[in-house]
């Protein structure tokens, strides 16, 4: 008897747990009339899964599928922790709601020399930092010195920081030979001027991404490398905690320079990884906005009265490249015949829901210098036999279809894309294999030149089309982003005018003519523009989904 | 007894220390350079160089080894290539998220298990004997992230009677002092929150016990049966004992052996493997950190999370060890 009781003990206070559990939601609730307001308060906040106005306060919670990867923007290149970083910090320019036309963030006005050499910035007085200092253009210095630098007190080189954002857009870092910026000068408390050594067309551009935002040098004194996990800027939220892969509190700085903004109390940015949990959450109130809801659920969401459905503008395409270097595919028309043999519309409306624009350009519109007059590759097979036949391979051939093994924005579903081509190929004879890597090998192959044919797509940052043509089609990203092998004297010859060209119509025009030739040339199908989808809760108000996927959620409102 | 635990506690070093070993070199067969991993398909070569020198990999793999024990003898777990979060402070709360769920769905599992066991075995072939084991092979084969759907959908967005998703109210959250938030909200004396944290542990503790709860119904009474139809359970009927006496005191305890071993393993498992519970529920557990960083090739992260998951799975072990001493006094040790 005695060696039995410890075990029906285990077993009782097992069933006392359950029966205290059931009990408990019982009595607390009959105990809330008798208990005194504050306690009845609490119990109201946590009983309400709709409404969160209570005691006036207005909170926002913003799901996504994934945590922020750091709350230091410039060291990290993950969507995830820009989107929370962009309302907490903020740059010297701003991109407009809906594009990536500029305005004027912490300067508000900015001037930039005939030779394109001297960009001068004027800063808004009387900003101040979450933790009380003044932020001026000392600030400004202290920041891109820390990215340029790594031997900067601030560059935290040896606890694992690296820019990279900074030395992709600004050519390298400070000794490196294409580093454009020589010497940034601080003229007065609020004006400060950028001193390059070689003009680059999109400098102010870049000025408006959300990686090249300003941090309080008092904050990185203090915190050091933990500067990550404590954030301090200007922007309209103040960072307030982080539970690793729960949620992140930011609650409404207010001393915030834009009167009247932000509109909300507290923003919580919770992580629900799994699409459909995200969106029944939604549903049942728990979260007010959603990303990364499946194209499949869009229309649900539009027939649902409580929700609104929402689309961000295109800033990605996906692609399918030719190894332009490898026999058969260093035949233009056999890359011609390939790309009147793709059914881009059944990709878009089979993989996307309709949420996807067939692509023309390796760039997506909207951006500067898009040429509309380039026609797309109409879907012929008999004029893609044609070509075929023409290049000397009338019989088709036998390829490697190199497939991503994992989703991104631009390519959700890339099995079924490699079978919808797969399927196309097979029409005019050329019998593909599909071929599968590991994503890092996969991307590491890519760009030896490993593959024949190849999936991949790219997604803009700057907003500028250099990011996308200078880097995808360009000869000197050979053995880096340009996987197509692409090598083309008139249009490197175009890219590298349009680079350095300060007039934006002049660059515009420059973009065109490449497009033109890239077109005929066709290194690479491309394929759609995806169009993401989100979702929120009918009581939000004046949300703008942004291009760049990082929105400033300042003057956002929940109404009842 | 005590010597016992002793020398099991004393052989739990060399099985992590191998474990260690393990997971370094399972972790340098699967293909992947973090650093390409982390930084996408924009990534520049220069911007590669530079992140792998940040993060240490240009070094020989002894070394990095050697660091890595370096730092786990002083309890440094290392930390996390992706967020350069220090894996000793960001694991515990992650291991109490998943600690607390499992050891829910384990009450859910064992109480309604056991008890279903005992009943079918008793009123064996008749309709509850059929239902309940009917039941439990459903339990068995359910795919837990369609249960887990099934759930959220019913409980959540159609009935509006539980929370979806998470451990607690985001909009008003606990002061965590243990991460336990159930603990948490006790110590606080603070019964709103306690309610509401009970509310969020219910949907996803059935997700995560029904698969225990069946396999546990099952053993219960296959054992139950044997042990029922043994002599000396007819000699305590014989000697007029009441059913429900016979049953609870005497069958039940030797009937408990094997079904403790199951509970034991399943609690192992829940404990390290509880993947799609946790994602479907968005759970801050152990099992989804180890699983994002498997996907973003953060080998500290990896090697670390096993070894805690190990380590606990050999601590259960040894604990259900001891408690076959107690239950059974043939056992000695």
């Amino acid at each position: 008897m005695k060696k039995l009781f410890p075990f029906f003990i285990f077993m009782l206070i097992g069933l006392l747990i359950l029966a205290a559990c059931g009990g408990d939601n019982g009595s607390s609730e009959e105990q809330d009339p008798d208990d005194d307001s504050s306690e009845e308060q609490d119990t109201d906040t946590d009983d309400d899964t709709t409404g969160d106005t209570d005691g006036g306060e207005k909170v926002l919670v913003f799901a996504r599928g994934g945590d922020s990867e750091s709350l230091d923007f410039g060291s990290t290149t993950d969507g995830e922790s820009s989107r929370v970083t962009k309302q907490i910090y903020e740059s010297l320019l701003e991109f407009d709601k809906e594009s990536f036309d500029l305005k004027a963030g912490l300067a508000h006005d900015w001037e930039v020399s005939d030779d394109g050499l001297t960009y001068t910035f004027y800063l808004e007085e009387g900003v101040k930092f979450h933790d009380g200092t003044d932020f001026n253009a000392e600030a400004v210095k202290i920041n891109f010195e820390r990215w340029a630098d790594p031997e900067h007190e601030f560059s935290f080189k040896d606890d694992g920081y690296v820019y990279s954002m900074y030395g992709t857009m600004f050519g390298g870092y400070k000794g490196d030979d294409g580093h454009v910026i020589d010497e940034i000068i601080v003229e007065d408390e609020h004006t400060i001027v950028f001193q390059l050594n070689t003009p680059l067309g999109f400098f102010l551009q870049n000025m408006g991404m959300s990686y090249f935002a300003i941090t309080s040098p008092a904050a990185l004194e203090e915190y050091g490398p933990e500067i990550n996990e404590n954030p301090v800027g200007t922007g309209p939220f103040k960072f307030v905690s982080w539970t690793r892969d729960e949620a992140i509190v930011l609650e409404k700085f207010d001393d915030y320079w834009k009167d009247g903004l932000p509109v909300v109390d507290r923003v919580i940015f919770e992580v629900i990884p799994e699409n459909a949990a995200r969106l029944i959450a939604l549903r049942s109130g728990d979260i007010d906005i959603m990303d990364g809801l499946n194209p499949d659920d869009a229309q649900g969401v539009e027939d649902d009265p409580d929700l609104t459905l929402y689309t961000r503008a295109a800033n990605n395409f996906g692609y399918l490249g030719f190894q332009t270097e490898k026999e058969p595919m260093d035949n233009k028309l056999v890359r011609q015949a390939i790309n009147h043999a793709i059914d881009r519309e059944a990709i878009a409306d089979a993989l996307y829901a309709g949420y996807a624009i067939p692509a023309v350009n390796p760039l997506p519109p909207g951006y500067l210098g898009y040429n509309d007059e380039v026609e797309s590759f109409e879907y012929n097979l008999d004029l893609a036999r044609e070509l075929l036949e023409e290049a000397g391979y009338a019989d088709g051939f036998e390829i490697e279809l190199w497939t991503m093994p994992v989703a991104r924005p631009y390519m959700p579903d890339p099995e079924t894309v490699a079978e919808i081509v797969r399927n196309n190929l097979a029409q005019i004879g050329i019998e593909a294999t599909i071929h599968r890597e590991e994503w890092a090998p996969y991307l590491e192959k890519v760009e030896n030149g490993e593959q024949e044919m190849f999936m991949l797509g790219w997604s803009g940052t700057n907003g500028d089309p250099d990011y996308f043509l200078g880097s995808l089609l360009h000869t000197s990203g050979i053995g880096g982003s340009n996987n197509t092998f692409f090598s083309h004297p008139e249009v490197d010859e175009l890219l590298d005018a349009a680079k350095i060209a300060v007039d934006q119509d002049e660059r515009a025009d420059l973009y065109m003519q490449a497009q033109a030739i890239i077109r005929d040339e066709a290194p690479m199908v491309v394929l759609v523009h995806s169009t993401p989808v989100l979702a929120a809760s009918n009581r939000v108000q004046n949300y703008v989904p942004h291009p760049s996927t990082s929105e400033s959620l300042a003057e956002v409102d929940i109404v009842e | 007894m005590l010597a016992y635990t002793m020398r099991r506690l004393v052989m739990l070093i060399p099985v992590l220390f191998g474990m260690t070993i393990i997971t370094f070199a399972i972790i340098y067969l699967i293909p992947g350079n973090p650093a390409q991993t982390i930084l996408g398909e924009s990534a520049t070569e220069q911007n590669i160089r530079d992140m792998e020198e940040a993060l240490g990999l240009n070094e020989p793999i002894y070394i990095q080894y050697g660091e890595y024990v370096k730092g786990l003898v002083q309890g440094d777990l290392g930390s996390s290539l992706r967020t350069r979060a220090s894996i000793s402070s960001e694991i515990g709360p992650r291991l109490a998220a998943t600690a607390e769920l499992t050891f829910f769905a384990m009450i859910f599992a064992i109480v309604i298990g056991v008890n279903a066991g005992i009943l079918s075995a008793w009123k064996q072939n008749s309709w509850f004997d059929f239902l309940a084991m009917a039941i439990a092979l459903i339990g068995v084969s359910m795919p837990v992230f369609w249960l887990a759907l099934m759930e959220q959908w019913v409980f959540a967005q159609e009935l509006g009677w539980l929370p979806s998703n998470g451990r607690q109210d985001s909009r008003n959250p606990i002061d965590a002092i243990t991460h336990f938030y159930v603990l948490d909200s006790i110590l606080h004396m603070d019964w709103g929150h306690l309610k509401t944290v009970l509310k969020h542990l219910i949907l996803p503790s059935i997700a995560l016990g029904t698969i225990p709860m069946a396999i546990i119904a099952r053993m219960t009474r296959s054992s139950m049966l044997e042990v029922m139809n043994s002599d000396y359970i007819r000699t305590i009927r014989a000697k007029g004992s009441g059913q429900f006496l016979v049953i609870y005191k005497h069958a039940l305890k030797n009937a408990s052996i094997p079904v403790l071993t199951v509970i034991g393993l399943q609690t192992g498992v829940l404990l390290g493997g509880a993947i799609l519970t946790e994602t479907i529920f968005a759970w801050p557990g152990i099992g989804r950190y180890v699983y994002d960083a498997i996907s973003y090739r953060d080998y500290p992260v990896i090697q670390s999370g096993i070894l805690v998951i190990a380590f606990l799975f050999v601590i259960i072990n040894l604990v259900v060890d001891l408690i076959y001493a107690y239950i059974d006094p043939r056992i000695k040790y």
